[in-house]
């Protein structure tokens, strides 16, 4: 049995961002000045660094709270990714919000206070803790998202997403209460143990369905993907790549999580309900981003696309399935950081620009930008020899093995639909005539994120062999 | 250096890539030394490679992504002489856009020279995987070469250029999931040595290698991207195009489909067949009514590729060679067109046929080179392009015969296209006032062309060496495909061979 200050250790990482939140919460009132965002930021990318320095130090494979939370390495690996994910989102952001004029001191308190909350839901193995570290991270993204209250488009999309998220996380806990009430039990294992025994309830399917229910709307999958468009063209763009990563990857770990660990008796149930999702999520990815002129939207439908993918990969259920979601979430954070840093640092005269039109003539005016971005794009689209197409490559794989031939000929021909889109952008960089110069000032921030995703989206073909390695490692460390 | 030379000679290239990047004044020089530099290196694995032995020389092997997917990169006699054409095929392209690209001119031969990495590399790899990333990889240079340095609809035919390849290509890339998963590794030579897939999955592995092959081909009926990405490229796109991507359809029939899915190469032949020969006759009669002297070389180069396919699927030993020889002199042939067109496109400004006549008077010069050139298009005696025409002819009409006569009336075509074009560019009066001024081949023009005036000649009168590189592996993948064969046949036979009732209790659960 677990002590308590046994508990507290293995939750090390978790404390230090809860204590990180608290501090920065009260420096922040106490300073009554707005100024402080850039101070504040930098504290917290302190906390997320020391956060992440616990997360390593970790034994492995502990637990606590009556193995209510875990720190497996499946766990860590998430972890890490979704601290990465927030760091670069406030390094990104720090010119921005002062340009802006909208730069107020609750922006890195409350991305503090999501990514407890996310790093919560990927050590969660217990419904109650999965719910709240949901919640947690919901309420922190709800306000993200209307970030920018003189707008009304972020105020929209903030209300939009709160409307919607509000309504999955019903779904969702009605779900949670339905496999309560069939199994007597909240925990996963205890879970699994009692469908083994005794089999699938029909209420207990119920209850599976509308937990996935909730789950991919959360990831953002179709049919439940409607809030991703209008919330990531309203909100400030930094928070719109937040969404993009941080949150999209704690989704989805969690939902390898609680789908199977908790059901692996049950995959036959489970296992149609991703594909169906998957599928409709990489067809509509791909379709509805050709006619999109802004690249916000572009990008929202396009990381609709990319949870298809990935959820292919967690259809399969096995151990390579697992492995390449981790690999795919790993690749699509680094392009998606890269992509979002491209954006923010296209200005026109200090406007931001956002039409896809307006990228005419890139390559000629900043050659070095341009083709980051065509990297990008490309590796996006899964042509070798970029990162993303062993990301494709790892999930397709154990699609196959689970032979799942449908879904992965769907997933190709969707890729070459949507590449159609992504090579839309290369081409209105590299082939049109520019309309007029843009600023030149890509600041060092973002300077040095873009060239770290580009070299990460060219490089992986050498040197992704250890990365493929650690996550294997992660997976086996979910998959029985 | 000789145990790394595979590697040199395919990444060579980019370290020009990385002078021009710091350096963007230097590139056109840059680029010419990179590619002579890299074609004096293929010569050098062209002179110590052993034409007797039929497995790979020159291995490199070392561990990759884990899993038995490793950086393995080969030749043997089927892959050696496209080392040498694409190596031998890039100065020239450097040099024909020496003074007709005047704008992005570091980035187009950035461009060029990843092209050439990835080209070669194609021909290199021994794993699937690394092939795959290879192959694919081409449609980024390729597609800003037609898009950026094309013509006026260079959009339109860059967006089909690359979708028409994509298309075909991801479901390659599912074969090879499939293939990896049966076999466990993604090692060509393995596969090669003992194929492990069922009839069954061979149809579908086959049919999905072939939706990537006959794109690239490009094979009747989806060929169609081939005259708009023609038309569009600038010329040294062109050659590129028609000789060397083209080319790499009927190498991965020759790697892949035919040794590792032998039965289902059986059973597919008489489709190869008929749209060999579709290709052969109904693009010639298309090439014939063109106005567009670019899109006219690019139909006619369908119908030469018709001859390839057949004399492959013919799975005899003259007939695979031919088909190796018809690509490599195609190759050279083809290429030495479009730089013709070239040429004049430099001075004129237009490729339209009409535009042009009576050039003989005003460019002796290129009229003859234009002319030997065309008559090796036709495939005249004493020409690189009867060898391969014949031989695949030859090796075809051992197995079918019929499909040869069908063939054979191809040739009479392309007779009938190529010297009308010859007649309507080069001869008849001189009476289009701009032309009155046309200067012959410039000293660097002359430089470009002679060598491939000499080395067409020289591959029709002596076609030896190639034969000797290519023979032993040629007889070697054809072993290689009977014992499949047999290997497939196996078990129906026993099954055959069986005594009726114990079939039946055979057939139960």
């Amino acid at each position: 049995m677990t002590s308590l200050p046994h508990d507290l250790t293995v939750m090390m990482p978790e404390l230090v961002m809860a204590g990180a939140g608290l501090l920065l919460l009260l420096v922040g009132v106490l300073q009554k000045n707005d100024r402080s965002m850039g101070m504040l930021s930098f504290l917290a990318i302190v906390a997320m660094a020391g956060s992440a320095f616990c997360v390593v130090m970790q034994p492995t494979d502990a637990s606590a709270f009556g193995g209510a939370f875990v720190a497996d390495g499946f766990a860590k690996f998430s972890k890490l990714l979704i601290l990465l994910g927030a760091a670069l989102t406030l390094i990104m952001s720090l010119g921005f919000f002062v340009r802006e004029k909208i730069a107020r001191f609750e922006f890195p308190v409350l991305v503090t206070f999501s990514v407890l909350g996310m790093m919560l839901m990927v050590s969660a193995s217990s419904f109650l803790a999965l719910y709240m570290g949901l919640e947690l991270q919901s309420l922190a993204l709800y306000v993200l998202a209307a970030f920018n209250r003189e707008s009304v488009r972020s105020s929209e999309a903030g209300l939009k997403y709160f409307v919607l998220g509000a309504l999955s996380s019903g779904l969702l806990l009605y779900g949670i209460s339905l496999i309560y009430g069939f199994t007597g039990t909240t925990d996963f294992g205890h879970v699994a143990a009692v469908i083994r025994q005794s089999g699938a309830p029909i209420g207990l399917i119920f209850g599976l369905v509308f937990l996935i229910a909730g789950l991919a709307f959360k990831v953002a999958a179709v049919p439940f993907h409607m809030w991703t468009p209008d919330v990531y063209e309203g909100s400030p763009t930094p928070i719109t790549a937040f969404f993009a990563m941080s949150p999209k990857i704690a989704a989805m770990a969690l939902f390898l999580r609680a789908v199977i660990v908790p059901f692996p008796d049950a995959v036959h149930q489970w296992q149609q309900i991703i594909i169906v999702a998957s599928v409709l999520s990489m067809l509509l990815g791909a379709f509805a981003a050709i006619g999109q002129t802004n690249i916000k939207r572009l990008m929202a439908y396009s990381s609709i696309g990319h949870m298809g993918y990935a959820l292919l990969g967690l259809a399969a259920g096995t151990v390579a399935g697992v492995q390449g979601v981790l690999i795919y979430l790993v690749i699509y954070l680094v392009t998606n950081a890269g992509v979002f840093s491209c954006i923010l640092a296209m200005k026109r005269n200090g406007q931001m620009v956002e039409s896809i039109g307006d990228l005419a003539g890139l390559a000629r005016e900043q050659p070095r930008l341009a083709m980051a971005f065509a990297f990008f794009m490309i590796s996006l689209s899964g042509i070798p020899p970029f990162a993303g197409f062993f990301a494709k490559f790892y999930v397709f794989l154990p699609a196959i093995q689970a032979g799942l031939y449908v879904p992965a000929i769907i997933g190709v021909i969707a890729s070459v639909i949507g590449a159609y889109y992504y090579w839309r952008i290369f081409k209105v960089m590299y082939f049109d005539d520019p309309l007029s110069p843009f600023d030149s000032d890509l600041g060092i921030s973002l300077g040095s994120i873009i060239a770290a995703s580009t070299a990460f989206t060219l490089l992986f073909i050498v040197a992704g062999a250890p990365l493929i390695a650690v996550a294997e490692t992660a997976a086996k460390s979910l998959v029985p | 250096m000789m145990s790394h030379l595979l590697s040199i000679i395919t990444f060579l290239p980019l370290v020009g890539v990385l002078v021009i990047l710091v350096a963007p004044a230097t590139a056109k020089p840059v680029a010419l030394l990179t590619t002579l530099a890299d074609f004096a290196l293929s010569l050098v694995l062209w002179a110590n490679f052993d034409g007797h032995s039929a497995g790979f020389q020159f291995v490199e092997q070392a561990t990759w992504l884990g899993h038995n997917i490793t950086y393995h990169m080969g030749v043997d006699g089927i892959s050696m002489l496209f080392i040498v054409l694409t190596a031998g095929l890039m100065p020239f392209c450097i040099l024909a856009s020496w003074k007709s690209i005047e704008n992005r001119v570091p980035e187009y031969m950035i461009a060029f020279l990843v092209l050439a990495t990835l080209m070669i590399g194609v021909f290199c790899a021994l794993d699937l995987v690394l092939f795959y990333v290879f192959f694919e990889g081409q449609l980024i240079p390729m597609f800003l070469i037609i898009g950026v340095w094309g013509g006026k609809r260079r959009v339109y035919a860059s967006f089909k250029f690359f979708l028409y390849t994509l298309l075909g290509s991801v479901l390659m890339l599912l074969a090879i999931l499939a293939m990896y998963l049966q076999s466990g590794t993604t090692d060509i030579p393995t596969l090669l040595a003992h194929p492990t897939f069922s009839p069954a999955m061979q149809t579908w592995l086959w049919l999905a290698f072939f939706a990537s092959f006959a794109v690239k081909m490009p094979m009747w009926p989806v060929h169609t991207w081939l005259p708009d990405a023609h038309v569009e490229a600038p010329t040294a796109g062109s050659v590129i195009l028609a000789g060397i991507l083209l080319k790499m359809g009927g190498y991965g029939f020759l790697r892949f489909s035919l040794p590792m899915f032998a039965s289902a190469s059986e059973y597919f032949t008489p489709l190869v067949f008929v749209l060999s020969v579709v290709a052969i006759i109904y693009t010639s009669l298309v090439a014939l009514a063109q106005e567009d002297m670019k899109k006219l070389i690019a139909y006619s180069s369908v119908a030469h590729m018709g001859f390839v396919t057949m004399g492959i699927f013919s799975l005899t030993h003259q007939g695979i060679e031919g088909g190796i020889f018809q690509m490599l002199s195609h190759g050279v042939v083809s290429g030495a067109l479009f730089l013709c067109v070239g040429v004049v496109y430099d001075r004129m400004h237009t490729r339209e046929i009409a535009a042009y006549g009576g050039l003989v008077e005003r460019m002796p010069m290129y009229a003859a080179c234009f002319m030997i050139f065309t008559l090796a298009n036709i495939g005249l005696p004493g020409t690189g392009g009867f060898v391969g025409e014949f031989l695949t002819m030859l090796g075809t009409f051992a197995v079918n015969n019929t499909v040869v006569i069908f063939a054979a009336t191809g040739t009479i075509l392309s007779a009938a296209y190529a010297l009308y074009l010859y007649r309507r560019i080069i001869f008849g009066a001189l009476v289009k006032p701009g032309l009155q001024a046309i200067q012959d081949l410039s000293l660097r023009e002359i430089a470009i062309l002679t060598p491939l005036v000499v080395l067409t000649i020289a591959m029709g009168v002596y076609p030896r060496p190639v034969m000797d590189v290519t023979s032993a592996s040629v007889a070697n993948l054809i072993q290689q495909y009977k014992t499949a064969l047999a290997t497939d046949h196996a078990p129906k036979l026993a099954r055959a061979n069986m005594p009726a009732s114990a079939a039946t209790q055979g057939a139960g659960p």
